[in-house]
């Protein structure tokens, strides 16, 4: 039990993780698929942020005089700024498409889109 | 300055730095120009980088000069050599066929941020291929990939969006599955280099979360090379994507996810899990079987040439994996020839495709009957360029399928049950080239809508270089098979 609860954060990125691709699967309306996606990848983020932390450990700044003193890991924070930035940028893309798919189709469900494709 | 000793990085320094150059060239044609220059120069490194790789050189190149591990290396060797090839050759080749594809295309206004993705395209897929660290590869990924989302969609086409939106989801799933594997790598081993990361594996007492890493990272990377069954992105992007975009990311964007994945998997974790040799293979196998089987099926009853085309391409990255998935020596060489050679086939292929929607209404079989009768140049390239993805002797594909075939026979009964599979694939594609064959040139033309003559010189030009650089390398065959052999070897060399 203690074990389970020692790992609670690494639990969270799982239970986030699932929530997130289950949103992007079952889900029909594009918005809501993105939503599903920015969950998805949040969820690791949260998996980096967890791995660097050392327990009482400070912000990693060097202070003058103290040699020894403990600070958690910084790189998976620069890691995750970086697929922060990479993620909005997803996310933007993504909706600047269901916008021009609205254009298009006038639509943004999509078994609604995949009828008018049809035809063709 | 020693302007040679920075080759890696200008790789992806000049067209990276070149897009806001692009962006800002507002008249017509010089957005082109600048973008085809910027390309033209990027082949010319991985040229010069190829040759010092092939004369013996060992590339290193330290970003910043931060010492590796801790700062960002940039390593090349005959692996990312072949790929820088293929990935600026592919590019160059489409830019300085494509100006008039793209002008029919793309509206002139929206041609310098057009081009400007595509630069970004280009710069990310050559900084996955000489990176040698795991967070910064998953960084030009995407890169690349958000760039070439924005190319697919430019087209015209409106059934470009939704293809675009499904790309888009599956590709970024792909690279959040492999940001988590290189994570969980870096809780247990503190480091991002490939080369370190090797070496600290080995202390490393709890395997288990490199089991897992190496089931997210293979997964991932599988869905973004549309691996079989992970292709349902494939067929549609590059079916309503630009003309231009198809001949350059059909010949190089899955490809490099599968380099990645063998550098990954070879290097990283075949030398250090116990038994990944064996999981690797028998996960794979089946699946680049059945890449091979159901998707050269599917493309005998596909009606649209493109989507014909992406299908066989899906077959052709089971090719690769189907050599890589046997884990020797002689499979690696003809899965990396594979790579070069496919590119050469399926580049010349789609340069045709781009020739004939310049002039015909229609890219369905129907619509391009008779197309022959019009446009000879350029059916005639396509079938040169289909012949080599049949494998027939004379064109580079004959070359790879033979080093594969070799390959799966040293593999005893098993390969004999391979060799079948790879005929049937064979044979399947002998149908589906065919049915095109037969429409352009022994079918009447359909009464509205045909091709009424011969597609632009420029574009003709280079669909027939391209052409003949297939017989080319079907015959002198020594640069891309030493290329491959010593890649094979440079990621056989750690195993034990």
């Amino acid at each position: 039990m203690l074990e389970f609860l020692g790992y609670y954060n690494y639990w969270v990125f799982a239970i986030l993780l699932m929530i997130g691709f289950y949103a992007v699967i079952a889900r029909g309306n594009l918005i809501k698929k993105l939503l599903g996606l920015s969950i998805f990848q949040s969820a690791v983020f949260l998996m980096y942020i967890t791995m660097d932390k050392v327990e009482g450990g400070t912000a990693p700044i060097i202070q003058p005089g103290a040699t020894d003193q403990l600070y958690s890991n910084p790189l998976p924070q620069v890691l995750i700024l970086t697929a922060i930035v990479v993620g909005v940028s997803t996310t933007a893309l993504g909706l600047a498409i269901v916008v021009r798919i609205k254009d298009a189709y006038g639509s943004i469900e999509e078994h609604e889109i995949f009828e008018e494709n049809q035809p063709q | 300055m020693n302007l040679e000793a920075h080759l890696p990085a200008l790789q992806i320094v000049v067209p990276l730095l070149s897009v806001p150059v692009v962006m800002l060239l507002k008249p017509r044609g010089f957005a082109w120009a600048a973008t085809t220059a910027a390309s033209i120069v990027a082949l010319a490194i991985a040229i010069s980088l190829t040759s010092a790789v092939l004369g013996g050189a060992e590339i290193r190149y330290l970003m910043g000069s931060w010492s590796a591990p801790y700062g960002i290396e940039l390593s090349v060797d005959h692996f990312s050599a072949v790929l820088l090839l293929v990935i600026s050759g592919a590019s160059t080749f489409a830019l300085l066929a494509g100006r008039q594809s793209i002008a029919s295309q793309i509206e002139a206004e929206r041609q310098p941020m057009f081009f400007a993705a595509w630069l970004l395209a280009l710069a990310g897929l050559a900084g996955i291929a000489v990176s040698g660290d795991a967070f910064n590869v998953f960084v030009f990924m995407e890169i690349s990939s958000l760039a070439s989302y924005v190319l697919i969609a430019g087209g015209p086409d409106r059934r470009a969006l939704p293809s675009v939106f499904k790309y888009l989801i599956m590709g970024t799933i792909g690279a959040t599955f492999y940001l988590i594997g290189v994570g969980l790598i870096y809780m247990m081993t503190g480091t991002l280099n490939l080369a370190d990361m090797e070496m600290r594996i080995h202390e490393v007492s709890d395997q288990a979360p490199i089991l897992v890493a190496a089931g997210f990272i293979t997964v991932g990377l599988a869905l973004k090379a549309a691996l079989f069954p992970l292709h349902a992105w494939l067929p549609n992007a590059y079916t309503y994507a630009p003309h231009a975009v198809t001949v350059f990311l059909a010949a190089c964007a899955t490809k490099v996810s599968l380099y990645v994945l063998l550098r990954f998997d070879f290097v990283v974790f075949q030398p250090n899990l116990a038994g990944h040799d064996i999981q690797f293979a028998f996960f794979l196998l089946p699946l680049a079987v059945l890449a091979i089987i159901v998707a050269s099926a599917v493309a005998v009853f596909e009606k649209n040439l493109k989507r014909l085309l992406a299908y066989s391409s899906v077959a052709q990255i089971g090719y690769i994996m189907l050599g890589a998935s046997l884990v020797s020596q002689a499979g690696l060489t003809a899965s990396i020839l594979h790579i070069f050679n496919h590119s050469l086939a399926k580049g010349t292929l789609f340069l045709a495709v781009a020739g004939l929607a310049l002039r015909s209404q229609s890219l369905r079989l129907d619509g391009i009957a008779g197309a022959a009768k019009t446009m000879p140049w350029t059916m005639a390239a396509f079938v040169i360029g289909a012949f080599s993805l049949i494998g027939i002797p004379g064109t580079a594909g004959f070359i790879s399928k033979w080093y594969l075939i070799l390959a799966v026979l040293d593999q005893g009964l098993l390969g004999v049950a391979l060799v079948f599979a790879i005929v049937v694939g064979s044979l399947l594609a002998v149908v589906y080239v065919w049915r095109v064959v037969e429409a352009a040139w022994f079918r009447a033309p359909p009464a509205e809508g045909a091709a009424t003559r011969e597609a632009p010189f420029e574009l003709l030009a280079v669909t027939w270089v391209a052409a003949l650089a297939n017989l080319y390398f079907g015959i002198f065959t020594e640069v891309p098979v030493s290329l491959a052999s010593m890649a094979a070897e440079g990621l056989r060399e750690l195993m034990p």
